[in-house]
């Protein structure tokens, strides 16, 4: 006997848990290597503290200055579209939140299903524009991998899943949540291994190069 | 109960002086019962006159007797209209007369005047059969010898409630008596599925209804359930859907959002993925059903539902993972990380010890 | 909260505190439903049954259904496998069928749109016996003249 509310179960239960474990491992071991090796020791007087410095290139990173908007908006405003969205849908869509709760143990409040709704469906138009200008635009094919096609692959079937299942497109429901699960322990897995680590990387990178140029006492 | 006859349906129900605008209403009602439109009562009026009463024999197996009692309570059409009227029940141990050696024989002679034709219902699990056959008996037999035998010659088995149909709480971890389900037991028998803790009263019957009425089973789901009880889930047909929609939802059984009617969702019910018709047939003549009255629907129709995680934790919720998990695979990742971290360390070390330097003029002497 | 009403003398359940206040808003499909219903009729006498017990009502989804559709001049009952009771909405074509079973209890509640509800009408079957049933009555009541005082229904 095999049937949907199987799969879900399936996918609810064992599966997440090596899932989440990998995801755990993987991460946890990225991290700590990533500290543990820190950055070789600088025998020069730093002109000025890391910490602010470096605080501030998290921030200042993370809006693209005047000249890379210039010569790549789509880039920017497409990035910032997709990454706002999914991260509303992941953080904020009650049943995600529960999830949260239950694994974590505390969460936080959710927003109003239509507005999460509506952030995924912008979410999937944009990863489409971004998949297409990747396609189109001859640069990016050219310096586009594997990894690249597979984690954009990756990241949309965990959006447009949950889309399909929070309107009810496949029928039977427990088929469409649990291709959604599905879709996101496989994302949850590989995210340790591919550039999916910039989710935990990014600003500690940011941090990073702030602080160097913060201590000669440039701007970054 | 023994009442045999070959008339049909609609000469019986005239002999007991039903008119013909009654037999109207009772095709309306039946209509009704089997979630068909009401355009639909003149076709059923024109088969149901034509209908010959099916013989039934009733197995009740591993089951707490709560399924007959949902039957008991069916009230369109009420249990007299459906077993004098609709079928011939030839045997069902609670509700039978008879008794012992007679109760045994009714069975069996059923079995060979109807050879082919009659129905089975079965509610309760089975002991499967490598369990031990002790667990359940009926008259020294046990329920797997008795559900192979009277299925044999049967023309289709209706397992009703969650434990024929999906092998239920007895089938719930860690499943002592092996019981298994009657679709995994019986393989060259159509096998309809009315799964429920209990069934919605009138959907047993409405099912009994469409095979009277159609002279064939209905269209079943992928569960073996029938697509017009269970082809919508309970949230879709939710009266308090619109609040999910807008994302007001009760945050405990006693705030406000409760008070107030608001989705269940946080509190664990499982109307999302569960797939029945409670929210339109409705409990108790209609009068209710658990989310009107305020509590979350524990998914009782679907396989496994006991085992499906808490009652009272939300769909979205994994079974088996919690903080610990989390907590311990971070604790291995960060051990892994460290040692991946000392090695490279070590390795740099050892290579800036044994690494030979290079002069200009040697690598002038190269090129 | 009803504790705290004296007026009310029975303890009400929480789904019945809910059903005074609040609005689910299935009444409005279904009178969209009616309107669509009304229009064929209007064109073509097509007539339509719509099924309220299958439809997913909240508290109080069914009483401002009815509310709306207000209540008109005829009011029939039927006795048959227990009482049908027809009532005649202030809609003129909008009738309310509520079958009900030997003991009262509510079998299908349905909304016809027709000039006459199915179930008042005489079976096709009934009507071609009628003549028969008149002249057996006669000749059982010893009367010759015509007196048409006998009820119709059956023998």
């Amino acid at each position: 006997m095999s049937g949907s509310m199987e799969f879900l179960l399936w996918t609810k239960g064992p599966l997440f848990d090596i899932a989440l474990a990998i995801f755990a491992i993987g991460l946890m071991a990225r991290l700590v290597e990533i500290f543990m090796l820190g950055r070789a020791h600088n025998y020069a007087e730093p002109r000025a503290h890391e910490w602010p410095a470096g605080l501030r290139t998290m921030l200042t990173r993370t809006i693209a200055d005047p000249g890379t908007f210039k010569r790549a908006p789509f880039n920017v405003v497409v990035g910032w579209i997709w990454h706002i969205g999914f991260l509303t849908a992941l953080l904020f869509f009650v049943p995600h939140v529960e999830l949260i709760r239950s694994v974590l143990g505390f969460a936080w409040p959710a927003l109003p299903n239509p507005l999460v709704d509506f952030a995924t469906a912008i979410t999937i138009l944009a990863l489409i524009a971004t998949l297409v200008h990747r396609l189109t635009h001859p640069v990016k094919r050219h310096i586009s991998t594997v990894e690249d096609y597979l984690v954009w692959a990756v990241v949309f079937m965990v959006v447009l899943t949950g889309y399909l299942a929070y309107h009810r497109l496949v029928e039977p429901y427990p088929l469409a949540l649990g291709m959604h699960i599905l879709s996101a322990e496989i994302l949850l897995v590989i995210l340790p291994f591919t550039k999916l680590t910039h989710i935990f990387t990014a600003f500690i990178a940011r941090w990073y190069n702030g602080a160097a140029f913060g201590r000669k006492g440039v701007q970054s | 109960m023994r009442k045999r006859s070959d008339k049909t349906l609609g000469e019986s129900l005239r002999d007991h002086g039903l008119s013909r605008r009654g037999f109207l209403k009772l095709c309306a009602a039946t209509a009704s019962l089997m979630a068909l439109p009401p355009s639909m009562a003149p076709a059923i009026a024109a088969a149901l006159e034509q209908a010959r009463r099916p013989s039934v024999i009733w197995l009740s197996f591993q089951e707490c007797t709560g399924c007959t009692e949902s039957l008991t309570r069916a009230h369109a059409p009420t249990l007299e209209d459906l077993i004098f009227d609709f079928i011939s029940l030839d045997y069902h141990h609670t509700l039978q007369a008879a008794s012992g050696e007679a109760a045994e024989e009714a069975r069996l002679q059923a079995m060979e005047e109807n050879k082919g034709r009659y129905l089975v219902i079965v509610d309760g699990s089975i002991p499967g059969p490598d369990a031990n056959p002790g667990f359940s008996t009926v008259a020294g037999h046990s329920n797997y010898s008795i559900l192979m035998e009277t299925v044999e010659h049967a023309a289709a088995v209706i397992a009703v409630g969650t434990c024929a149909a999906f092998g239920g709480l007895p089938q719930a971890r860690p499943n002592p008596t092996g019981a298994m389900s009657v679709m995994d037991l019986v393989r060259d028998k159509p096998v309809i599925n009315v799964p429920g803790c209990p069934p919605i009263p009138m959907v047993i019957t409405g099912v009994v209804a469409h095979y009277l009425v159609f002279g064939r089973l209905p269209e079943l789901d992928g569960y073996g359930r029938p697509l017009a009880f269970y082809g919508q889930s309970i949230h879709d047909r939710c009266y308090r859907r619109p609040f999910y929609d807008k994302g007001l939802f009760a945050e405990s059984f006693d705030d406000e959002g409760a008070k107030l009617g608001w989705c269940l969702y946080r509190l664990g019910c499982k109307g999302p993925t569960t797939y029945n018709a409670c929210a339109t047939m409705k409990w108790n003549d209609g009068a209710s059903w658990p989310v009107e009255a305020g509590h979350p629907c524990l998914g009782c129709s679907e396989p496994k539902f006991w085992d499906a995680g808490g009652f009272y934790e939300p769909v979205s919720v994994p079974l088996t993972l919690g903080p610990g998990t989390l907590l311990g695979a971070g604790v291995v990742g960060a051990v892994a990380g460290g040692g991946l971290a000392t090695l490279a360390r070590k390795q740099r070390k050892e290579e800036a010890g044994t690494r030979q330097p290079v002069t200009v003029d040697e690598l002038e002497q190269k090129l | 909260m009803s504790g705290l009403d004296p007026t009310i003398g029975h303890p009400s359940s929480g789904a019945s505190c809910a059903r005074s206040r609040h609005e689910h808003g299935h009444a409005l499909p279904i009178l969209h439903e009616i309107r669509h219903a009304l229009e064929r009729l209007l064109a073509s006498g097509e007539e339509t049954r719509i099924d309220l017990h299958s439809m997913p009502f909240g508290p109080g989804d069914l009483e401002r259904l009815t509310a709306v559709l207000g209540s008109g001049e005829v009011q029939a009952r039927v006795e048959a496998l227990g009482p049908t009771l027809i009532q005649e909405t202030a809609i003129p074509g909008v009738w309310l069928v509520d079958y009900r079973g030997l003991e009262d209890q509510r079998l299908s509640y349905q909304i016809e749109i027709a000039a006459i509800p199915e179930i008042l009408r005489p079976r096709p079957e009934d009507l071609a016996e009628s003549l028969g049933a008149l002249e057996d009555r006669l000749s059982e009541s010893g009367l010759d003249a015509a007196a048409p005082n006998a009820s119709p229904p059956s023998s």
